[in-house]
This record gives C-alpha cells, structure tokens and sequence, in this order.
C-alpha cells in the first residue's frame, strides 16, 4: 500500500470517455520510449564501468591484446549462456549444461583418438547435446516436473557419465582434428570469439524474427494463455532445452579443442555462471521478458571481470568474492531503474 | 467506549466533509479538473464514474496520498492540511481500500491498534488493547474475537476489522473504495446493513461502486465524476439507471444494447450430450446458428465456463461430440478447435489471456502468426503491424503504438485486444466469456457493438455473461444452465418463452424446467 502512494502508480490509462487526448498518448509514449531506452542499454553502464575502472587500475587492461582476450574468456560463457537465455525465457532453469558440456567434451575426445571417424567428431558431439537437452526438455513438458528438478538430475546423472565416459582419466590428443576451433584465428579474432558471436546473432535472429521465438516469450510469459492459443507449450519447451544441450555441446567442443585434452570434470560450475550472465543480461528469472543482447553483455561483465581482477592480482578467492557482489549490486541497480522508468 | 456522538442525522449543519476546486496533475494528464464534493454527517454518499474518472486520485488527495495542486478540504469545517497522510486520518478520514492490508500474522486486535500500540513503560499492553479492541467489535456486531489472527478471517471479516480500526481511532468520515468487489451475497448483505448503522451513528460514508443495484440500495446521494472533472449530484429521489449512465459516459445511451435481432444462418456448431470428466458439465446439447448471438445465463458455478472450454476442447470431453459444420471435431485441443474456426475469450483475462509483458501487436496477432509469417515461420513485421493498426481502428482500441505493452492498458481496452485476437482468426464460432467483466461502461457498449458486427458478418456467437440485462439485451436467444445441465431455451416469444429476468432466473435456481 505504502509504495503506490508514491509515484509508480500514476500513469493513467488513456482511456476515459470520448476523444483521447494527445498528450496522453505523448506522456505515454515517451514513458515507453524511457522505459525501452533501459531496456536496451541494460546493464551496459555497468560493463562500461567496470572497464574505467580496470583501465586506470592497470595498464594492461586496455590493449587490444587483452580486450581479445577477454572476448576469447567470455565465449565459452556466452554460448552456454544463450542456451540458458531461451530456457529461462520460457521460465525454466538448465542446471545440466556444464555437465553436458562435460560428457560431449569427453565424446569429443574419444572419437578423436579413432582417426578413422575424425569426420564425425562435430555432428555427433553436437547431436549428443541436442538429444541430452530434448530429453530434459521432453521430462519437463510431458511428465510435468519442475525444471530445477528434472535438471539436478541430468546435473548429477551426467557429470558421472562423462566420468565414465573417460575412465576416470584426463584423455589427451596432441594432434586434435579441430584443434582450430580452440586455437585458430581469423585474421585477428579467435575462431572462438567468432563461434561465440555467431551463436549470438543466431539466437537473436529466432528470437526476434521468428514465430517460434514469440512463442518462446509467450510461452514464458503465461503459459497457459498460451495453450489457449493453439500455441503447443510441450513442442516449445522440448525446443528450448534441446538448443540448450546443443549449445553445451558445442561449448563443450570450444573447451577440449582449447585444451587438446577433456575429462570427467571439465564444465563444473560453468552452469552458474551462465546463468548469472543471463540474470545480469536483464532476463526476468520468472520467464518472458529479455534479451540475448543482454546475455552478451552479461557474459562480457563476468569476462572483464575475471581478466582484470587476474591482471591486478588479485587472489582467485577474492575474485569470487567480487564476483557475486557484482552481480547482487548489478541486478539490484538493474531491479531500482527499471521499476522507476515503467 | 467508542466514541460515536450521535448526531441527528436529519439536521446537517456543517458538512462532515467538504472538497473544493481540487486539481491534481499527473506528467501528460489532468487527473483532477476542479471537484467539488460535499457529504453530510449521516449520509452515504454515492460516488460513481468510469474507470479513470478521478474517483480513486480524488480519495487519495483526501487520505493524504497525494497532494493536490489546488483547491481545499474541510472536515467537520476545519481546513486539512493537504498530502499529509497523518493530517488526514488525525483529522477523522480513514480510506478503506479495496485490496484489505490487515498483517496476516497478527491478531485482530493488534490489527486494530498497528501503529499506536498501547504500551506501559515500552511494554504493549495487550490485555488492554483485546479489551478495547472487543469493545469496538461488539458495536459492530462481528462473530469473531480480538484474539484471532487476521489471516483465518474471510475478505468480508477482515473489512471490519478495517472498519473497527476507522471507528477506533474516531473517523468522522469513512470512505470505502468497491468494497463489495470480492463479497459473496450474503456477505454484501451484513456489510449493507453495518454501513447503515454507521450511518444512524452520524459517519458520513463515501461509497465507490460501480454496482447500480448497490448505489440504489444504499445511497443518499450520488455524485458523478467523468474525465476528472465533476459532473453533479443526484438526490436520492432523482435517481434513474439511465440519468447516471448518461452522466457518467456523457452522452445517452439509446442504443446501449443491439436491439435489431439478426436472423439466424445455417447450423455452424452442434453439441452432443456433452460431458466432462469432473460432473461439472452433464449431458449438454445445444447448437449455435452463423449470424445468431446466444446467450448463456446461469448462476456462478453452474458450469457455464466448463462447457466452454469443453467445446474449445481446453479440457477433456468424457462423452459427447462437438461438431462444426456438421463435421465432428476429432483433434480436442485449443489448437484443433481454431483451425477449425473456434475462437474463445477467457473469462479470467490477465490469467487466461493477455501476455501482459508483451506487445499489443503481439497480443493481437499471437493467434495468426503461422498464416501470417513466411513458410509459417518468418516473421514479416510489416504485416504484422499493418493487422494490428487496423485492428486498433477497428475495434478502437486506446493504445499509444503497437508496441505498447498490454500492462499498460485499460480493462477495456484489454479486453478488446482478445476479441481483437480472435477476430483475427476469422471465426466461425466464437465464445466470450463474461467479456464485460470489470471493464468500464463506455468499454462495456463498445463490445456490444462489435459483438453485434461479428454477428451480422455471420459469426455465430456464444455469450456467457452474469449480467442479467447485458444477456437480455444482447442475446437472440438465451440458454441457461444449472448445476451442469442445460435447463431451458428463451427464443424470445412471449410468456414463458420470452427473454425476461424472471424466466431466466425461473431456470437458472431449478424453478423451472424444460426438455433441452
């Protein structure tokens, strides 16, 4: 009660008796163009921010070395964390992807050391992912269980197999057939940072021009207005999860090609910081509202983060330590502005 | 003991309150265009408009929730310092709101104390407080003790314990926002008859409701507000339906309901001894014809909506079949029921319908995007918006750009969105569920209007609605079901078969009964 005496309530509808009046619509529509403004820039200022701060802090930061770098540190991230953008779109949450980027990496692996079926090695990492993901996505839309739940299972499930999967060793290949995709650049940029881009303008694309991408925020929006448009939830959520698992797979392909090697804990975590780049990107946790251009800029902040805290010295303690203040303080900031501009 | 002077009612000498020439700007609006209003000690005072008229910004100027830019209160003759919430209740204004904010965890008597506890030496003395706080619930005749904790009493039981806080701290003037809103009968009945003894007691009560059956059972005087502005105040013998509808929407209202009956086309959706799985829906035939508007009467909970979405195929059918064109619907599920031209508009809006987060375009052409998009799966945004411009001057929906969000609009333009939405499919059959529900009047014709060009463009029309003169003066003819079953047919004849309040409620209570 006491918050609506204040200020947030008062945008009147414009909608009483006969002529409505412009400047109605004006106020309305420049509190919509206000209200869009921070949508898009989102958590920018922060990223800006940070790099200020890191800029004046140490010298090495700002060089054009160091900034590739930090692309090449958030690509992995920001290819998981899209696929955890159109789960959490729909309102869901993808607690496996660290564990499927684990078991694909050590696919990955394993088929590599058989020349013979080098030729493979991408599609079937990659459909592998796509299968752990749709039978995720499958549970939760046909059976009816919780998300969280459903993927704590896969979490743990899938962690011990890609344990068995690698004999409980750390598999190495020296001579790796997509050794390039870790390592190789084009001209100046790492094929990784590209990988991670292209990712990006994908998911935006379906998103933002396709039907499927505006069932995705219907779906996530209210899912049951959904049903009662025809739109098939369970086909949406099935999708969803299984961009997800591929999207870990191919994540997973970035890290063993990066290292030459994979084994059973490789990925562990990474699920949580995907999903704290989405959260920083902007994309409400409890679905149909956000962007995958914020996700980038989430996975940017975690990045730059890491690189500079790293270039300062700073104790890997404490940059965890860091780490979760900013992302509390950012989507607090993030919460404050929006609720005042809407 | 609770202070209530009775004054005599009959002989109002300075009025309990008096507003004068309040303004009230918000950013892009004049919420408040100089209101006057006036209410008596002993009074309840009736105060009606649309939605958006000013009525809750000017009870809010009063209890102090916002400052007014100009203009001035009186209570009880003395100036109120205005946007001071503490000024306004130490002055005897209490504002009930229509959503209660009792804590849930306390008791009834810490309810009625919050915020002024009595204390001896920093200690709150509860004893006391429970004994004063049931000397103020035994005047209101409540069932329930100051020991009971607010969250075990029903909507109804929690406004008294807001009314008995207002009396506790001595309100003069008691100013209830819809308080009926979410009250069964019954419980509409005892407030009535509380809000009366206040009356006797000498409180002047400002009543907002947008019930005419409420206004005329309680009110003294009703003043109108339209568009932020005051529009004037009607004695209670002055009182017609149709002078304060004329008021509150500004003009008259001679072609409120579609009158013209359209004659009805070919059979388009026939049901079949249709049964759902829960005993809530049983046995149930019934066939709409293109063109016709049908209306379905029944009291709430008698199964009206289940059919509904039985034949939208929403829920599952346990017997019976639905057929279109003499086709029967094989595919049960919303998305079989639209290609085949079923449309259905939710009863539960925000709910069942709107994607509120999302755009009005998108809200418009969600149902349409396959047909619409390149190899159903492209988006063509031009089109898009082309649709829904034309489908916001078409069904005149207020909304600033397509790009709106749903959030943001009204009720009635709200709901206008969804009848947009399904328009878009082209419907053959389209079912509305209570479509009136909480929009305001103005809203409330428009829908009527484009209900009856649906329906002179050959849809055939099922109209669920609660509203007894809205089925009377829409429907073509009436169906009116009971506790799952279809209980009778008005085709509008004479006697027993023409469309009158008496023979639908003769079927909606069980009093009457017809073969269906």
């Amino acid at each position: 009660m006491a918050s609506d005496l204040t200020t947030s309530t008062t945008t009147p509808a414009p909608a009483t008796g006969g002529s409505s009046e412009p400047s109605v619509i004006r106020a309305v529509e420049s509190a919509r163009a206000r209200s869009n403004f921070w949508q898009v820039v989102g958590i920018l200022p922060v990223l800006l921010l940070i790099g200020v701060l890191f800029s004046l802090l140490t010298p090495n930061f700002l060089t054009s070395n160091n900034l590739i770098n930090v692309a090449r540190q958030a690509s992995i991230n920001t290819v998981l964390a899209a696929g955890m953008t159109f789960v959490i779109l729909t309102g869901g949450i993808d607690l496996s992807v660290g564990s499927i980027l684990g078991v694909s990496a050590v696919i990955a692996l394993q088929v590599s050391l058989m020349p013979s079926l080098a030729w493979t090695i991408l599609p079937l990492t990659l459909l592998a992912g796509l299968l752990l993901g749709s039978l995720t996505g499958a549970t939760v839309a046909y059976v009816g269980l919780p998300p969280f739940i459903v993927t704590l299972g896969t979490y743990t499930a899938l962690r011990g197999v890609a344990y068995l999967l690698a004999n409980g060793t750390t598999i190495i290949n020296n001579d790796l057939s997509f050794a390039w995709i870790g390592n190789g650049r084009l001209g100046p940029i790492p094929w990784l940072v590209i990988i991670a881009l292209i990712t990006i303008l994908v998911s935006g694309f379906i998103l933002r021009r396709t039907v499927l991408g505006v069932r995705i925020y219907a779906v996530g929006g209210n899912a049951q207005a959904a049903r009662l448009t025809g739109i098939r939830v369970e086909r949406v959520l099935v999708f969803v999860y299984g961009v997800s698992g591929l999207l870990a797979a191919l994540a997973g392909l970035m890290s063993a090609s990066r290292l030459y090697s994979a084994n059973g804990k490789l990925g562990e975590g990474y699920e949580l910081d995907a999903i704290a780049a989405v959260i920083l990107g902007g994309t409400s946790f409890t679905g149909g509202i956000g962007t995958i251009s914020g996700t980038l800029l989430g996975a940017l902040v975690i990045a730059t983060l890491n690189n500079g805290l790293t270039l300062m010295n700073v104790s890997f303690f404490w940059q965890l330590v860091v780490k979760g203040l900013v992302i509390v303080v950012a989507v607090t900031i993030d919460k404050l502005r929006t609720r005042s501009s809407t | 003991m609770v202070a209530l002077a009775s004054n005599d009612a009959s002989q109002p000498e300075a009025p309990a309150l008096e507003m004068r020439g309040i303004e009230k700007s918000f950013p892009g609006v004049k919420a408040l265009r100089g209101v006057d209003l006036n209410v008596r000690s002993g009074e309840v005072h009736a105060l009606m408009g649309e939605n958006g008229a000013g009525k809750s910004t000017l009870m809010k100027v009063l209890a102090g929730a916002y400052r007014a830019d100009k203009g001035e209160v009186r209570v009880n003759g003395r100036p109120l310092t205005l946007g001071d919430p503490a000024a306004s209740r130490r002055s005897g204004v209490t504002l009930i709101y229509q959503e209660i904010s009792l804590a849930p965890n306390l008791s009834v008597a810490e309810n009625i104390f919050l915020g002024e506890e009595i204390s001896r030496g920093g200690i709150v003395d509860r004893a006391a407080m429970r004994k004063r706080a049931g000397e103020v619930l035994e005047t209101l005749g409540t069932s329930f003790g100051p020991e009971v904790q607010a969250s075990r009493l029903s909507i109804a039981e929690q406004q008294q314990v807001e009314i008995a806080r207002a009396l506790h701290r001595k309100s003069r003037v008691l100013i209830m926002d819809e308080p009926t809103a979410a009250l069964s009968d019954r419980e509409t009945e005892r407030l009535f008859s509380l809000i009366r003894k206040l009356r006797e007691e000498g409180l002047a009560i400002v009543y907002i409701s947008h019930r005419m059956a409420e206004v005329y059972a309680l009110a003294d005087r009703v003043s109108v507000l339209r568009d932020g502005g005051y529009v004037g105040t009607l004695e209670r013998s002055e009182l017609s339906a149709e002078r304060l509808i004329q008021m509150m929407v500004g003009r008259p209202l001679g072609e409120f309901y579609r009158h013209e009956r359209h004659k009805a086309g070919s059979e388009v959706l026939e049901v079949k001894n249709v049964s759902d799985t829960r005993g809530k829906v049983r046995n149930v035939s019934l066939t709409l014809h293109a063109g016709e508007i049908v209306g379905l009467a029944g009291l709430v909970g008698a199964g009206r909506t289940e059919l509904a979405r039985l034949i939208f195929g929403a829920d599952r059918i346990a017997s019976g079949s639905v057929l279109i064109e003499g086709n029967e619907l094989r595919a049960r599920s919303p998305l079989g029921a639209i290609r085949t031209g079923i449309g259905y508009v939710p009863e539960d809006r925000k709910q069942l319908g709107l994607f509120l987060e999302m755009s009005a375009s998108e809200n418009i052409t969600m149902n349409v995007l396959d047909r619409e998009s390149v190899g159903a799966s492209m988006l063509r945004p031009k089109r898009l918006r082309q649709l829904t411009l034309q489908a916001i001057k078409d069904f005149a929906i207020r909304v600033a750009s397509p790009a709106a969000k749903a959030l943001g609009l009204s009720g009635g333009n709200q709901q206008k969105l969804l009848v947009a939405r399904w328009v878009e499919i082209h419907p053959k059959v389209l079912l509305l569920d209570e479509p009136t529900r909480g929009v305001d009047i103005g809203a409330k014709s428009e829908i009527y209007r484009l209900v009856g060009e649906l329906a002179a463009k050959g849809v055939a029309v099922l109209f669920i609605s609660s509203e007894l003169p809205e089925v009377i003066g829409i429907s073509d003819r009436v169906l009116v079901m009971r506790e799952g079953n279809l209980m009778g047919e008005l085709r509008g004849g004479e006697g027993q078969d023409a469309i009158t309040q008496e023979n639908i409620m003769a079927f909606a209570t069980g009093a009457a009964s017809s073969p269906a």
